[in-house]
Formats: C-alpha cells, structure tokens, sequence
C-alpha cells in the first residue's frame, strides 16, 4: 500500500473553556501542533461553549482541543459535545487536557470526548492522538 | 458558463441564502484548490463585485485585531454585517500555523451578522492573494455588507492586501523606529490612510505628525492624498473617525477612473494568469511525454548540446 499523502494541512481549533485564566499548557499543545504542520485556530482564555462551537463551524475545523484547569470540565465539555450534536456537527472529534479526575474521564469519554490528556502526557503523544483523530473517518 | 441566478448549484444556493457552514466548507475548498470551489466560484460570480474590501496591514502586535474588534462594534451597531478575514503566515518549517487573531475579538456568539474566518499564507506569496481574493467572493456572495481583511505587514503577507483591498489602511504605532521599518518594507505605498493605533501610549502627536509631513508631500498617481489617523483599540477612541476617512476614500474609489482602470487590469491579469497555467501544465504535459525530449537531454548531459539550444528546438517544433 502507497502511504496517502496528505494535500491539505490539519485545521484544529484550541480553546480554553472556564475561568481559570491560565493558557499556557494550552499555548505549548498549539505550538506542538503548528510544528508538526496543522494549522492551530488559537481562541484563547474563557471561551463559552457556544464560542467554542460557532469558531469550530466557521473555521470549519478538523478538531476541536480543549483545555482546562478550573474543575468546570462536568460542566462544560458536556455542553460543548451537545452543542455540537445540535448543529449536526459531531462527527468532528474533541479532545481534551488538563487536571481531569478518572472518573470524570471516564464518564467523558463515554459522553463522546475522543481523547483526554492528564498533566504529564507528552507532547509527542499529543500530537499522535491529535493526527489520527483529524484523520479518522467520520 | 456564467451564473445565471436560475441555475445555481445546492451548495451556492446554501451559501447566498446565508447558510453558514456552506460558507465555511466553500472557504475550505477555495484554501485547498479543491474542485468544489470552481463551480462555486463560477455559479456566484455575477454576484459579487459591489461590497467593499478594507485591508488592514502592519507590523506585529499594534493591534490590527483590536482594531477590527472596534470596527465591527461600531459597524454592527449601524447594522452592517461584516466578513472577517485575519491571514497569518505559514511557518516555512513545518508548514503550519498558529492562527492567533480570532483572541483579540469581541464575543458574538450569537450575532450571525459577523463571520470571522482565520487563512494561513500557506507559503507563496501569490497564492494568499488569491485565495484571499476568492474568499471575499464568497463572502461578497454570501450578501456581507463590507469585507475586513487582516495581515502582517511583511511583505510576503501583505501582497494579499495590496492586490485585492479597495481601501489599505496601515497600522502603525507611537514609535519612530517601527514607522522607519515600515516605510523601508514597502508598506507606505500602499497606505490610502495611516492609523496611529494605541495613541493612549505617549508618542502619537509626534508620529502623527511624521506621517502627515510623509502623506503631504503630495498625491498619489490616483490623486488621493493619504489620512492620517489616531486611534485606540482598547480604550476605544478614534474609531468613527477611523470609519469615516474609509468611507471617504470607498467613495473617492467609486468615482474614480484610475481606480477603474486597476480593477480592469487586476481582472485582466487574472483571466490572463488562469490560461498561463493552464497552457503551461498541458504544455508541461506533453513535452515530458516526448521521445524527442528525451533525446535532446542525452545530448544536452552528454555536453553535445547547451540547454538554450535544446529548448530552441522544442519551441521551433511546438510551432510547426
Ligand atoms: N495600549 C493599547 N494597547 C493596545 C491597543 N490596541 C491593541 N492593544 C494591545 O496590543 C496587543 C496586540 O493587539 P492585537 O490586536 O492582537 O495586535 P495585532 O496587530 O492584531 O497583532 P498580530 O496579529 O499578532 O500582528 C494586545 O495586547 C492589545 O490589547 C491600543 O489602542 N492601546
Ligand atoms: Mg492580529
């Protein structure tokens, strides 16, 4: 098999639900993703679920990453999937990264989060998991 | 064939009827080159032509986002929608990009009068132009009232703004230095009006001034003489008077026959560049399937034959 080359960058949309007001774990994860060739919509601190949602349809992105350190995740990553459903838009994968309990991860990656990254994953592992959702067919 | 208002595909339909994401996966397709966007363009260019497109060019950090955040408070408030374009550049190492403008906006998660769109440069400096100037198309079809188009002023970036913008304003801010940097980068020429930003900060009579001093030593080759204009983003202030030295130089541009004249070539010079490409890849093509191709390359690396008289040869065949 030929490896498919692919003819157009990884569109993916960073954002920082919450009202902690700390985004560099989040600033390190975009730059990890420009290196590796996607194109990193960066919306910043203290977006609302619906921000986040109406930037991802508008920049037509391929990913949405969260991140979040305030403990607000039951609230808002929930919010941000049903949104997404609502506008008929769930095949576009989230992820997340932050301080997230196991339960919580647990019960969000059964809600449909794709992905959840603790404090201490690696940027490399970041990047891989981000790929290969962008890619995976809806 | 041309548009006809009958004949519109589904997805140019969506997209003059206001269809958001129609509009965002058409801008995917136009950024991508793919085959989407052609009929797209094809079906909704008798539609467009008519908003106004501000560029906004400057150097790093002097708060064109902040800017255009003000503009569209104030633009919306009158009840103009507005379609937003921030073009950041490529990295030429990995290819990517982080695209940072979207920060500097005002939430509006509901005000479906605004569309914020970030492009990278993805490398050539002609290609941001047009695929910027095919974005405004949709955007234009789309039915926005005026266009805002941002880049970084550094020259690679900014031919964006030069080619395709009917106004240009450039941003700069109270330092002497930063002033001196743009002018060598070229930017002065194209300014239809100079936008002293963050003249909260001490520093903006004075550059003010300078830039006064510049813009009077007389009229440009269309006869529009530059403004020159003060402003803060953040606090805000200046930002009607911004609006109103644009709105004079739209109006100076609808009257104006050099501006005509620019329009014909700049469309002139399209047609001509999409049939240049066209003919050289089918005549790229053909050549490289040639036997005789191959035969004049063994003589030319075997230094029988020099490279400008092998392509004589071909160029002598073609015309046969
Ligand atoms: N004091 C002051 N700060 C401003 C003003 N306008 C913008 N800023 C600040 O300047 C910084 C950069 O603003 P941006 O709007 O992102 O500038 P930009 O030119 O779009 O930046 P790039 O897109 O990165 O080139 C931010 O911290 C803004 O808050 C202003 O009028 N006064
Ligand atoms: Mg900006």
């Amino acid at each position: 098999m030929v490896a498919k080359q692919r003819t157009r960058p990884i569109r993916v949309l960073i954002a920082k639900p919450g009202l902690d007001g700390h985004d560099r774990g989040a600033k390190i994860v975009a730059r990890a993703l420009r290196d590796a060739g996607m194109e990193v919509i960066y919306a910043g601190l203290r977006q609302t679920p619906e921000e986040i949602v109406r930037a991802a349809l508008e920049e037509d992105v391929d990913l949405i990453g969260l991140s979040i350190l305030s403990g607000a995740h039951m609230a808002l990553f929930p919010r941000v999937l049903k949104l997404l459903k609502a506008e008929k838009a769930s095949r576009i994968p989230v992820f997340a990264g932050g301080i997230i309990p196991d339960e919580d991860a647990t019960r969000l990656r059964h809600l449909g989060i794709r992905a959840i990254f603790g404090p201490g994953t690696s940027l490399e592992e970041i990047v891989r998991t981000a790929e290969k959702l962008a890619r995976a067919p809806p | 064939m041309t548009g006809q208002r009958t004949t519109l595909p589904p997805a140019a339909r969506a997209i003059v009827r206001g269809d958001r994401r129609a509009l965002a996966r058409a801008i995917t397709a136009v950024e991508n080159g793919a085959p989407e966007a052609d009929l797209l363009l094809r079906s909704t260019y008798s539609r467009t032509g008519r908003v106004p497109i501000i560029g906004f060019a400057g150097p790093l950090g002097v708060g064109k986002s902040s800017l255009l955040s003000a503009l569209v408070t104030q633009l919306r408030a009158a009840g103009t929608t507005v379609g937003v374009i921030a073009i950041d550049p490529s990295s030429p190492f990995s290819g990517g990009s982080v695209l940072g403008d979207r920060i500097r906006f005002e939430r509006r998660a509901d005000d479906t009068g605004v569309f914020f769109r970030s492009m990278a440069s993805r490398g050539a400096s002609g290609g941001v132009a047009a695929a910027t100037r095919d974005v405004a198309r949709l955007m234009d079809a789309a039915g926005f009232g005026v266009i805002l188009v941002e880049t970084v002023g550094s020259g690679q970036v900014d031919v964006a703004i030069r080619e395709i913008a009917s106004t240009r304003v450039v941003v700069l801010v109270p330092h002497l230095g930063d002033e001196v940097q743009t002018l060598k980068a070229g930017l002065f020429e194209i300014a239809d009006i100079f936008c002293v930003n963050k003249s909260d900060l001490p520093g903006s009579e004075t550059a003010e001034r300078y830039l006064s001093e510049l813009a009077g030593l007389g009229p440009g080759p269309d006869g529009w003489r530059a403004r020159v204009v003060r402003t803060s983003a953040t606090v805000p202030s200046g930002i009607p008077g911004l609006w109103s030295a644009i709105e004079e130089h739209e109006r100076f541009v609808a009257g104006s026959d050099v501006h005509r004249q620019a329009e014909r070539r700049r469309l002139s010079d399209e047609i001509v560049g999409r049939v240049r490409d066209e003919l050289t890849r089918e005549l790229t093509l053909r050549l490289e399937a040639e036997a005789e191709l191959r035969r004049l390359v063994d003589q030319v690396v075997a230094r029988k034959l020099d490279p400008r008289s092998a392509a004589d040869r071909l160029v002598a065949e073609e015309r046969r």
